[in-house]
């Protein structure tokens, strides 16, 4: 599946993340923003490229700005936004 | 001729109180986030060349910020507070000062004071109304505050002291709260603070449904503890859930025909509610929250200040907090021993303190916290909490939206719950759900040199906090 | 037992991540009106997730899909029924053929997944005067349907009237709304009480709604949960009331004799029925073998 344009979900309230992507040419690059950063950082930089990869975006620029956001919920946001940017 | 105190400006009275190097300068948080005097006061300092000073503040606030540039200019080495802001907490946590911050809680610094382990050099009172010979209050003026609880301590036991108004009146002022007796100097200034920094308008409950529900069941707790009865005492905090319990708590008070004794503490609008709801016979005043308590306690009689000691001195023959019934208190962390943190975030770095935390666990018979079982997806409940602020041994039950945790030294309480049909759980139990709910977080990174250290009431070291690397 | 159900706004996860925590024997996860029309898609994700991850701790889950007179409740379900939710809530239900055109579309999904059919139940909500008028028609248009559920806040826009606390003007849904259902033997549920802040408005609601028959309540506001749980549960003097009961007629049986008595009052058959009703709800409620041992 190919992103084809900027897309955006969530919002940038407590217990959300809002995550933006767009198309890429060189795999996945991801930037992440998180107010636990320390605790859950890097588990949330394996989820999103998890994630990409069952939705099956193998190129993709993704920004992620986290507000303390539970898994399934980062997870939801990434699926949206790949949702959105895929332009079917 | 002692008639008249009053001097031309702040430096001329630093210049008269003797300050010099490396003594130690006192004030008072009444002001809160709207306070001028303290920046107006170390601003006159370091223009006047004097440097390493002591500054035991009971509060820091982060429109203090104005200090972090003096203790790099070497004009402040030392710190002592009860309470620290995070903006301030944040340049302390990444080792700006050499030793470290000593913190007490609201009762140990006045007993400190008094028992002359911290000496003060001089003490600068800000008071929103003053006439010249001293006699001063917080309850007049157009930064009225209130109570000046905190102020009394140093007032009484400094070397010097300088009272800053913004409001100088005829002599002699009746109704004050710290006498002349006590008082050195008098400098009138414009503005001793921003007052929409010094008390809210009003304070509200919370509108997050989910810290409704803690309060509700804070109120359920309490109301089945054996404790709610006639003679009722209470105290709470000033945070959302912890006011939203206090409400409810009203609500079950006044259903079910309760006369309490006394409500204490920093005293909000709610309290004041209560008050003339009949909930309570007084009110006893460290501190005034909202502008419906600075009333309060100008208008009513049976609203009383207090001072800092009688609020809560480990060393008085006496104080407040060892007749309350019941406090209602927050945590940042807590830890499976029930030991809470309130001075360090999950990062560990410094946005708080004590204050009157610990002294009221350790006075009242029912000591609960209420915190979500997670915020922004740290869980509340940890192995070991990263600074110990109050030991788990004060500490009778915590309150979440999963279910509440007793302490088992508090069998009795335990019982009660049960039996009531409150959802009690284990709070190891209760870490695993939440855990289950977060993830499991990494492990927090080891600080490296100790940058404050937590001292316990009664003077003994309980914790140390260790620097954070600023990002 | 489902005495309280606790509306969530689909796309708030704060909310959606504590529902789990709030004491509601059913959480309504609302995709319609809680949801802007440009965040259906994002929201219908998340409440997928959220059935998908989260412990909601034995709570039943009732999804409020959109309308179908909408583009959106087809997807609705796409995203939903995977989940296997408890219930799928319909939101203007006027009619039978409304309850007809859900069901057809959620057996499709039911099959397709390889469910059982009619695994996931539907809760028409009426909220027009045409649905209360059609109430009965829609209760037993399906075997699906298993309770309907009063929505008055829309009710009473369509009949043109003030929604009040006293609630005079919904009198007659309500009464309707008991009448169909029990004709139709599903469950019926009592709209929310929206005023957040009045604690003894939401009792007197709560007992009211009990009063004319109804099995639960709805609610926007956690803090209303614990006030209907309460309203809703059989009493303990209910609970020792309906043991007695049915030791009463255990002891008749053995004995074999015929008409039975207990404390001066015949009993007869609804007695035993709502005995036997009340001891159910008290076993799921973990208080039944209490009361026993009080005994």
């Amino acid at each position: 599946m190919e992103i084809i344009k900027r897309a955006i979900a969530g919002t940038l309230e407590s217990s959300d993340a809002y995550v933006e992507i767009e198309p890429g040419d060189s795999g996945i690059r991801c930037e992440l923003e998180s107010v636990v950063e320390q605790q859950f950082g890097d588990s949330i930089r394996r989820l999103a490229e998890e994630v990409l990869a069952d939705c099956g975006v193998k190129n993709a620029n993704i920004r992620i700005t986290d507000r303390g956001a539970l898994e399934c919920v980062i997870r939801a946001r990434i699926e949206a936004a790949v949702m959105r940017g895929k332009g079917e | 001729m002692k008639n008249n105190k009053v001097v031309s400006s702040l430096a001329e009275a630093i210049r008269l109180s003797g300050l010099k190097d490396g003594m130690t300068v006192s004030f008072h948080h009444h002001l809160r986030n709207g306070d001028h005097v303290l920046n107006m006061v170390m601003e006159e300092i370091a223009q006047m060349g004097i440097r390493d000073l002591t500054v035991n503040a009971s509060s820091l606030f982060d429109i203090h910020a104005p200090l972090l540039r003096h203790i790099e200019n070497g004009v402040v080495t030392h710190l002592k507070t009860n309470y620290m802001a995070g903006g301030i907490g944040r340049a302390i946590s990444s080792g700006i000062l050499a030793d470290p911050v000593e913190f007490r809680t609201h009762g140990g610094r006045p007993s400190d004071i008094e028992l002359g382990r911290t000496p003060i050099d001089v003490a600068f009172i800000a008071a929103p109304t003053s006439d010249p010979m001293g006699n001063c209050s917080g309850k007049y003026g157009k930064s009225a505050c209130g109570s000046l609880g905190y102020a009394f301590p140093d007032a009484m036991n400094a070397r010097q002291v300088v009272v800053i108004t913004d409001n100088l009146v005829a002599y002699p002022m009746l109704d004050w709260s710290i006498p002349e007796t006590y008082v050195d100097y008098v400098v009138a200034v414009d503005a001793i603070g921003d007052p929409s920094g010094i008390v809210s308008g009003t304070t509200r409950i919370t509108r997050d449904p989910v810290g409704l529900v803690m309060a509700d069941r804070a109120a359920q707790v309490i109301r089945h503890s054996g404790l709610l009865k006639d003679g009722f005492s209470f105290q709470t905090g000033a945070g959302g859930a912890s006011l939203a319990a206090a409400k409810y708590l009203r609500d079950i008070m006044l259903r079910e025909k309760i006369h309490g004794s006394f409500g204490s503490g920093g005293i909000t609008g709610y309290l004041v509610d209560m008050l003339n709801d009949g909930c309570f016979e007084s009110l006893m005043d460290v501190q005034c929250f909202d502008l419906k308590a600075v009333e309060s306690i100008r208008t009513n009689p049976r609203h009383q200040e207090i001072s800092a000691s009688h609020y809560a001195s480990p060393s008085a023959r006496s104080a407040v907090v060892d007749s309350l019934d019941v406090v209602i208190l927050g945590a940042t962390e807590i830890d499976t021993d029930f030991n809470v943190n309130v001075h360090t975030d999950s990062n560990g770095s410094i946005m708080g303190g004590s204050g009157g935390h610990s002294d009221t666990a350790a006075g009242a018979k029912l000591s609960m916290i209420i915190a979500p079982m997670f915020r922004a997806r740290m869980p509340i409940i940890t192995d070991r909490v990263k600074c110990i602020s109050t030991p788990g041994r004060d500490i009778d039950v915590l309150v979440t939206q999963g279910g509440i945790a007793v302490n088992p030294k508090n069998q009795e309480l335990l019982l009660r719950l049960k039996d009531a049909g409150l959802p009690v759980v284990d709070i190891h139990d209760l870490k695993e759900m939440v855990e289950r709910t977060t993830g499991t977080p990494a492990p927090a990174r080891e600080g490296g040199r100790v940058v404050a250290n937590v001292i316990y009431r009664d003077g003994t070291l309980l914790d140390t906090i260790r620097s954070v690397p600023a990002k | 037992m489902r005495r309280s159900m606790l509306f969530i706004p689909g796309n708030t996860p704060n909310l959606l991540i504590n529902g789990g925590f709030l004491g509601a024997d059913a959480l309504i996860f609302d995709l319609e009106d809680a949801v802007s029309p440009d965040e259906k898609d994002a929201a219908r994700i998340l409440v997928r997730n959220i059935m998908k991850y989260m412990d909601l701790r034995g709570c039943e889950t009732i999804v409020r899909i959109n309308s179908i007179d909408t583009d959106y409740w087809k997807a609705d379900l796409e995203q939903i029924m995977p989940r296997k939710p408890g219930w799928i809530m319909l939101p203007k239900t006027g009619c039978a053929a409304d309850v007809l055109t859900a069901d057809a579309e959620i057996s499709r999904w039911e099959e397709r997944l390889g469910m059982e059919p009619n695994t996931v139940r539907l809760m028409p909500l009426i909220e027009t005067a045409l649905g209360v008028e059609n109430a009965f028609a829609i209760a037993s248009a399906s075997k699906r349907v298993g309770a309907i559920f009063l929505g008055a806040e829309d009710l009473t826009a369509d009949l043109r009237c003030k929604r009040t606390k006293g609630g005079a003007e919904i009198d007659y849904a309500r009464s309707r709304m008991v009448m169909a259902a029990r004709a139709a033997e599903v469950d019926v549920y009592d709209t929310p009480f929206t005023d957040v802040n009045d604690d003894e408005g939401i009792r007197t609601d709560a007992e009211y709604a009990k009063s004319l028959g109804f099995t639960g309540k709805a609610s926007i506001s956690p803090r209303h949960v614990g006030v209907i749980n309460e309203v809703f549960s059989p009493s303990m003097k209910d609970i020792k009331y309906a043991y007695e009961v049915m030791d009463a007629i255990r002891l008749a049986h053995e004995q074999g004799r015929g008409a039975i008595a207990l404390h001066g009052k015949m009993i007869d058959a609804p007695i035993v029925a709502r005995a036997q009703q009340t001891i159910a709800m008290a076993e799921e409620m973990g208080v039944g073998k209490a009361v026993q041992h009080e005994e």
